[in-house]
């Protein structure tokens, strides 16, 4: 059907957006490739040298390394796993019908505009302060101890966070998949004595699959780089508890401005969010294909 | 058989859904009334949830601090700017990619994507410098042209996965009918590119508003947007929490009011081609 | 048609205004989002009054950001900020590598003799005075009068840490939200380890020997840290690891607090009514000392320096000069009472009768002279500096190593891990430095 010319046409149209994009990728990975193996601190100015792995070296045998990576998968992990099951709950909630659901629908989808710096200073000071907070004055009223959320749970906190932000937008995308089910199909279920247990699990989870992938795809390229939060609320710590990788790096890079050794850590990071990416593209160029 | 509700059944689940709604919404509702509050009252414990004394006086000393109005009007040049500047290389790309695919189409798509995941504060020195050398720190040039390259494959995707959806053979029909590709593209496609077009937009200038690291690193007064100006109230001085309420509100309340008025075009798309 | 003639000539006027305004030269100034600093944006007024050929436009930053963006931008000479904001532990780092235009060329009226000694030989390298200092600090012990008399307690002028522990002790009153002592536990070099250092400095500790290695694992650390935790962790409010200067300084405005040991600055706020539900229930003392010579209090002060490279020297050090001037101290004492006055720059302010009738002034002043950056330690030690290690690796490692004590105090590691801990990246750091060979 596609024509020898229509392929020229088509070739061309791309062009701009990839040479773009590669642009973007070489420039900045060649340099940061580059000052990877170098001894390079911008407080130590003409002290430049090629130090070879040295870097990656230390980088990689940081203790707070491993625990990095650990706490990166769990603040993806944990997130998505609250946002789909939240998701799908708040879906099916929101396609009941019920007075007021175009209001309803705007108080759910609200925390997707708010800035995650905006989120976490309210979060952080107004709700999970342990003297101040709102969190802590429900519990005195009950007579509970005030729990002390970034000290007990640092990271827990942060998921709990992201996950408020990046709820309204799973709730979206599976509450218009949800809609778009057949309902026929559904009634016949039922007429056929299936339960609304069995309905959900045979019919509604296999037509949300698709939507799940893209939820999963989405927001896990922004959560593998979820930055502001931590910076504004325990600034990785107590110990590394609650550092990612991504803060980690900004650790190496901008409090040390040892632009080496940020540099190692970037490439390092540039490497496993590629296999992240490998492993997801897998999984849903399978999902999308059907 | 008609799907027959229960009055019973729907107030039940009023009750239940504005519950959750509201619980959701609750952290922007508090935020909203903590900035009319003094600051004693901020902390007043039990809360004050209506019967405080209202005062403007907090967003008077935010204004007095930061000039807002700048702050605003960098955010919005910088992130409709770098949306209109995203959408001008994603649509022929993401056209040509839905309606002649190739081989490696799904592989081009997934590396654009791919390229979402560097982690910015790797490459933040090396763009550093070379932005200094070419003149572009504190320019909104210069925050247009990252965040456009930062949004551009998701831009891509979803305006891709919306193309799809246009089934082919309307084409076909139109050219049978001898229309042009001029009139192909005016008449027949436009419109139905349109919607998705429209969330794509909105889509992205919520993430250009809110996207914090590089707007922040790469200004410093002229074109610092609204990211920068909440970035100094981060851990202000004593009691702040009704200062800090103000200005987060003036912070996000344009973005949520544009949010809630397009909502209806902004879901539309996006669906990512997640339904079908 | 009066409308439509009134904002004709508006719009005339406006024109008029910015072709007179043609001349101006703008200057950008980095500053962090302290009290002093928010004040003085609020008396631009003035400035612009006497330099109308200069506009100022403001960057005000949360601290670390701040440190982080305008450090970036003078390693690369970015030339994003004409004034920067900075501390006594970039000056010396900055001016040896010729970062900084030297302001020695100041006029006589400036009077920088006139800048107190302590503050003033931080920001001098070789006869050339770097930064201009904005405010001064040291640190001081905050009380509440009232529970120290209700505790049965008399607090003294320069007390040890015994009674610290013991008046925090008789002062917890945990039901009442009453808790004796307020420490910081926020990790970062310039938060819990600004105290825990200065504070480890009293008790005989110190960062490295002369040979730079590193000294986490003496027994002044371990009695310095245990100490330090045991406070808290009995008499300390909930949620301390995430405490800075800021969080405190609303705990103990809230009344939450009994004791305080904090920046000097913080006694303005403290005592304002405005701000401070217990400002006429507040006395000050000298920070504790362990009997071993020297007490644990640091010295810092905010400066604004200018980048070499700058376009506009000139006009920033105009704007330096008023900033750092006496007659910015009167303007904010005109307006806003002596207590208001930014702290800690000149021993002007202290010889001034009006200034003396401050209750933190004299406390403040003894604080900042009892504190020698060039000997800050009992036993010797190669480094400049009392409550941070005047090197470029200092930064990552003392937020690194404030990370484990902030771990420690949220109970996730104990003392002697923490230690050990901070003892090995220590080690790791300065071996990958180039310090130990």
């Amino acid at each position: 059907m596609a024509t020898k010319h229509s392929r020229a046409a088509a070739r061309l149209m791309i062009s701009p957006a990839v040479l773009l994009l590669l642009g973007w990728m070489i420039v900045p990975l060649a340099m940061t490739l580059y000052f990877s193996f170098q001894r390079y601190n911008l407080l130590m100015p003409g002290m430049e040298e090629w130090i070879g792995l040295a870097n990656y070296q230390y980088f990689l045998t940081d203790p707070a390394f491993f625990d990095a990576l650990i706490n990166t998968l769990l603040l993806v992990g944990g997130v998505l796993v609250i946002t789909i099951i939240g998701g799908i709950f708040l879906a099916l909630l929101l396609d009941q019908p019920f007075f007021g659901q175009g209001v309803v629908r705007i108080l759910v989808i609200a925390p997707f505009f708010v800035m995650p710096t905006v989120s976490s200073l309210v979060w952080k000071n107004m709700f999970l302060n342990p003297v101040n907070g709102l969190f802590a004055h429900a519990a005195k009223a009950l007579g509970l101890q005030p729990y002390d959320f970034f000290a007990q749970a640092p990271l827990a906190s942060i998921i709990g966070i992201v996950s408020w932000q990046w709820l309204p937008f799973a709730t979206l995308i599976l509450l218009t998949a949800l809609q778009s089910l057949d309902q026929e199909q559904l009634e016949a279920a039922e007429m056929d004595g299936a339960g609304p247990l069995s309905r959900f699990f045979y019919i509604m989870v296999p037509h949300l699959a698709r939507a799940i992938t893209v939820v999963i795809l989405i927001q896990t390229i922004f959560l593998l780089s979820v930055f502001a939060e931590i910076l504004v609320t325990t600034n990785g710590g107590p110990g590394t508890s609650s550092t990612n990788l991504t803060y980690l790096i900004y650790a190496q890079s901008l409090l040390q401005f040892d632009v080496g050794g940020g540099s190692a850590g970037g490439v390092v990071a540039i490497v496993l969010a590629n296999i992240v990416a490998i492993f997801l593209m897998r999984m849903i160029g399978k999902n999308l294909e059907a | 058989m008609a799907r027959q509700v229960k009055t019973s059944r729907k107030i039940a689940f009023t009750v239940i859904a504005w519950g959750v709604g509201l619980a959701i919404f609750f952290p922007i509702l508090w935020t909203f009334l903590t900035s009319f509050k003094t600051e004693a009252d901020a902390i007043a414990d039990p809360p004050l949830f209506l019967n405080f004394h209202w005062t403007l006086e907090n967003y008077t000393a935010v204004q007095e601090r930061s000039d807002y109005f700048s702050h605003f009007m960098n955010s919005v040049i910088i992130s409709v700017g770098s949306t209109l500047a995203g959408l001008v290389i994603a649509v022929p790309a993401a056209w040509a990619m839905a309606f002649v695919p190739g081989k490696r189409t799904k592989d081009v798509l997934m590396w654009m994507l791919s390229t979402k995941m560097l982690p910015p504060v790797g490459v933040l020195v090396p763009l550093y410098l070379l932005f200094r050398d070419a003149g572009l720190l504190d320019t909104r040039i210069g925050l247009v042209i990252v965040l456009t390259l930062i949004n551009l494959p998701i831009i891509i995707w979803m305006l891709y996965t919306y193309f799809r959806e246009i089934p082919g053979e309307i084409l076909e029909a139109a050219r049978m009918d001898g229309a042009s590709l001029k009139a192909e593209i005016l008449y027949v496609l436009t419109p139905m590119a349109v919607p998705g077009i429209a969330s794509t937009l909105l889509l992205n200038i919520i993430l250009a508003w809110n996207e914090a690291f590089w707007t922040l690193n790469l200004t410093a007064a002229n074109a610092a947007p609204l990211t920068a100006f909440i970035a100094s109230y981060s851990s202000p001085e004593g009691l702040f929490y009704a200062k800090l309420s103000a200005a987060s509100t003036m912070a996000i309340a344009p973005i949520l009011i544009m949010g809630w008025f397009s909502q209806k075009q902004l879901v539309r798309g996006l669906t990512f081609g997640a339904v079908k | 048609m009066n409308m439509k003639l009134r904002a004709l000539m508006g719009a005339c006027a406006l024109g008029a205004l910015s072709t007179t305004a043609f001349a101006e030269t703008t200057i950008t100034v980095a500053t962090v989002n302290n009290g002093d600093m928010i004040r003085m944006q609020g008396l631009m007024e003035d400035f612009n009054k006497k330099h109308p050929d200069i506009k100022v436009q403001w960057v005000t930053l949360e601290e670390n950001v701040l440190r982080q963006r305008v450090t970036q931008d003078i390693a690369t000479k970015g030339g994003q900020f004409d004034v920067m904001t900075i501390g006594t532990y970039e000056v010396p780092i900055w001016g040896q590598r010729g970062w900084l235009a030297d302001l020695n060329d100041l006029p006589a009226s400036y009077d920088a003799n006139d800048i107190l000694p302590a503050i003033r030989n931080g920001l001098t390298i070789e006869g050339k005075l770097y930064a201009a200092p904005f405010y001064g600090e040291s640190s001081m012990v905050m009380y509440r009068t009232d529970l120290m008399k209700a505790a049965g307690l008399d607090m003294p002028a320069a007390p040890t840490w015994d009674f610290i522990k013991q008046a925090a002790e008789k002062m917890t009153d945990k039901s009442k939200e009453q808790y004796g002592i307020c420490l910081r536990g926020k990790a970062g070099w310039g938060e819990n380890m600004a105290f825990l250092t200065a504070m480890s400095n009293s008790y005989g500790a110190r960062w490295f020997d002369e040979k730079w290695k590193p000294q986490f694992d003496t027994a002044a650390w371990k009695a310095t840290l245990t100490d330090y935790l045991d406070m808290m962790n009995k008499f300390g409010p909930p949620g301390a690891s995430a405490n800075g200067f800021n969080e405190n300084l609303a705990l103990f405005q809230s009344g939450k607090c009994g004791m305080w040991i904090d920046a000097t600055v913080a006694a303005s706020f403290v005592t304002n009514p405005k701000d401070s539900k217990v400002a006429d229930k507040v006395g000050f003392a000298l920070a504790p000392d362990k009997g071993l010579g020297k007490r644990g209090n640091w010295l810092w002060a905010w400066n604004l320096g200018i980048p070499a490279g700058s376009k506009k020297v000139e006009a920033a050090k105009t704007f330096v000069e008023w900033a750092t001037s006496k007659d910015y101290l009167s303007l904010v004492a005109s307006k806003e009472g002596w207590a208001n006055v930014p702290p800690g720059t000149r021993t002007s302010l202290y010889e001034n009768p009006e200034y003396a009738k401050v209750p933190f002034a004299k406390m403040t002043l003894e604080s900042i002279n009892a504190a020698d950056p060039t000997h800050p330690t009992v036993d010797p030690v190669p480094y400049v500096g009392v409550q941070f290690v005047a090197i470029p690796e200092f930064q990552g490692l003392g937020t690194a190593v404030g990370q484990q004590f902030s771990a420690a105090l949220a109970g996730q590691i104990t003392a002697d891990k923490a230690l050990e801990n901070a003892q090995a990246l220590t080690v790791r750091e300065m071996t990958k430095a180039g310090y130990i060979k």
